[in-house]
């Protein structure tokens, strides 16, 4: 009876110890796949379930597979933080990279650091990561940084007074103050200073407002979704006539589908995906971008954004970092995920440390054009 | 200064067309039934989806605007039939509540049919803007008027010339005579759901160009519509016309020369001035009762 007893209790634990060693490694994701920021979600969610794919296909991560869990957040700070906690307490993951707009991003902030799970936010604004919180990294460049990369554009092109138009969004809110910040810097005047509201139709007023201020040379819109396409289509319709200058926030064939010919001339800060074939051989970034569009293009049919090369890299900082640290343990990982050095992703070449949880600098950023309904680089 | 103030009332007679579209949608029906119908809204996102879908699909554009009017008024007569119609014996704020349960129905349904992504619709006539008095118009705002106001004088012609109309006008004043003179109220009350439905697909499908459409569109479009419709005085067309126009350019001139982040709020400031103020509104019968 008690050999008995005892053979059993062996076969369990040694059925028990195959079974951890089996256990899948679980990335967990909260997505906009819907909703007004589904253009940032959906190719986010495409991009996690290929490459996930692909790894596993080439035999997974320390000879474990790995499990996407994923939610839709729909753009909702609520349902977010709903997932989030679902992600960390039912489902258990080793770690999570989603959060594709900037408010979701921020309701997590205080769960992830409560319950010491690495997060790698797919989010612009720089309230992200400054102050550097320990358990939160993200891909995407700042807005902090696009407001820069802009305001040297503008330089270069002798503009020293422009006009300014944010939404409502924690994005949108975050740039706009970033760039006031910044903007004397650089000795750029902002000299009008106009909102709009999220569910806004019609920014003809706003626009109107800032035409008629005098010495006003170029416009910002700080925002993303459908905001600045109806700000392009107005300002087109008021024949302004000074250039408009976007935010990465808008970097996806979407914006220019929805502007249609208005999107027409339209500068904004981008990363090098964008324009991955055009780009010279030389660049560091040509083969890790080309190889992203390609992939993306082969198995979606659909055109690559910006925003899924975020979730690209997020997604390949997070494998690294696990090879690294060899274990799913996430004070580990969170340690791998600072040493990465010289890591070279389709928003640009990764550099991370204890107290830049980004990684990139204004150099990351590329300034394209829209042509013919095209992204040209800007020289 | 006035090419400003021209861009603004332009832009503000714009929009301001659409919501008197949606108020003349709820006056009609709470004419008929004293029912303030919260699924107006819909109605007009319906009408901008379908003809996006049709669109789309390859329809040309003069065969997807009725198909997606009719599609709508068929979807106000369902709602009619299968929702208030079984519930006709039930207090006025009971109707009511209905008529938000079947909102948030056809939101979903929409989110199922749909997706829950914006869309543009192909303006009827391109998009070079035109320039009036130092300030640009789109053509398609041009559609926008045009089209409100040939609606408007339609629909007077209707409820002052045909005998439909003028039963439904009768059931309006007095449902209890006007079925004893032998109009028959059910009808007046099936047509008068089909018929605001067909105006709310109406302004969304003009307005669709201009700003995009989306399964929720509905939401703000019909709560602004029916400050306009509060505004201008509950149950009178006159009023739903002039509400709106009157939000609209309230709107636009708030938004330019107080705060433009504060545009929403000025129709529901509106709809507490006027509730608290003026509740029978600028055009209202003041109404009094008999104890």
């Amino acid at each position: 009876m008690r050999i008995k007893l005892l053979a059993s209790l062996a076969a369990a634990l040694f059925a028990a110890g195959a079974a951890i060693a089996q256990q899948p490694i679980k990335i967990g994701a909260f997505l906009s796949v819907t909703g007004g920021a589904a253009f940032l979600g959906d190719p986010e969610q495409k991009t996690l379930e290929l490459y996930v794919e692909k790894l596993n296909a080439a035999g997974g991560i320390l000879g474990r597979k790995l499990q996407l869990i994923s939610y839709d957040s729909a753009g909702d700070a609520e349902k977010a933080r709903t997932f989030a906690k679902r992600l960390i307490e039912q489902d258990k993951v080793d770690v999570i990279v989603g959060g594709s707009t900037t408010g979701e991003t921020m309701a997590v902030v205080p769960l992830v650091e409560a319950a010491g799970m690495p997060f790698i936010s797919l989010a612009g604004a720089v309230v992200i990561i400054e102050p550097v919180k320990k358990w939160v990294f993200k891909t995407p460049h700042t807005d902090r940084m696009a407001c820069e990369r802009i305001f040297l554009d503008m330089r270069a092109r002798k503009i020293e007074s422009i006009g300014l138009i944010s939404g409502a969004g924690g994005f949108d809110k975050s740039m706009r103050a970033e760039c006031l910040k910044v903007a004397p810097a650089y000795k750029i005047q902002i000299v009008a200073d106009e909102a709009y509201g999220g569910g806004d139709t019609d920014m003809t007023a706003q626009l109107t407002k800032i035409k008629g201020t005098p010495g006003v040379q170029a416009v910002l819109n700080a925002g993303f979704g459908a905001g600045p396409a109806i700000v392009t289509k107005n300002f087109r319709q008021l024949a302004i006539g000074v250039p408009l200058y976007q935010s990465h926030g808008v970097a996806s064939k979407e914006f220019i589908k929805l502007a249609g010919d208005a999107a027409e001339g339209v500068r904004l800060p981008a990363a090098a995906l964008l324009v991955a074939e055009t780009l010279p051989d030389a660049d560091p970034q040509k083969k890790v971008v080309v190889g992203y569009s390609r992939e993306y293009t082969a198995r979606f049919k659909s055109d690559v954004s910006t925003f899924g090369g975020h979730a690209y890299d997020g997604l390949m900082l997070a494998v690294e970092a696990i090879r690294r640290s060899a274990s799913t343990n996430k004070e580990a990982i969170r340690s791998a995920l600072e040493s990465i050095h010289g890591y070279v992703g389709t928003g640009g070449v990764v550099n991370m440390s204890a107290g830049d949880h980004m990684g990139l600098d204004v150099s990351a950023f590329r300034m394209l054009e829209v042509s013919k309904g095209n992204w040209v680089l800007v020289k | 200064m006035s090419a400003q103030l021209a861009q603004y009332l332009l832009s503000g007679l714009t929009v301001g067309a659409i919501y008197a579209l949606v108020a003349l949608g709820f006056a009609i029906i709470y004419n008929a039934s004293h029912v303030i119908n919260f699924a107006q809204g819909e109605f007009v996102m319906i009408g901008g989806m379908v003809s996006v879908s049709l669109a789309n699909a390859g329809l040309p554009l003069p065969l997807a605007i009725p198909v997606a009017v009719l599609a709508a008024a068929a979807v106000g007569l369902a709602l009619e039939k299968f929702a208030v119609e079984p519930a006709r014996g039930a207090s006025v704020v009971t109707l009511i509540i209905i008529t938000i349960g079947a909102s948030i129905l056809l939101r979903g349904l929409a989110t199922l049919v749909w997706d829950k992504n914006l869309h543009p619709l192909r303006p009827f006539s391109g998009d070079r803007p035109i320039e009036l008095a130092g300030a640009t118009i789109l053509p398609q705002s041009l559609w926008v008027l045009g089209v409100t106001f040939a609606i408007v004088l339609l629909l007077g012609w209707f409820f002052g010339r045909t005998l439909t109309g003028k039963a439904m006008l009768a059931t309006s004043y007095n449902p209890l005579a006007a079925r004893l003179c032998g109009v028959n109220v059910r009808f007046v009350l099936l047509l008068s759901f089909g018929l605001s439905a067909a105006l709310g697909a109406v302004a969304g499908i003009l307005i669709a160009p201009i700003t995009l459409t989306s399964w929720d569109v509905g939401v703000m479009l019909g709560l602004k519509g029916f400050a306009a419709a509060i505004l201008g005085g509950l149950g009178s067309g006159a009023g739903a016309v002039a509400g709106g126009l009157l939000l609209g350019i309230a709107e636009s001139l708030g938004a330019g020369y107080v705060s433009s982040a504060y545009k929403d709020a000025i129709a529901f400031v509106i709809i507490l001035a006027v509730l608290f103020f003026m509740p029978s509104g600028l055009f209202g019968k003041k109404s009094a009762e008999r104890v």
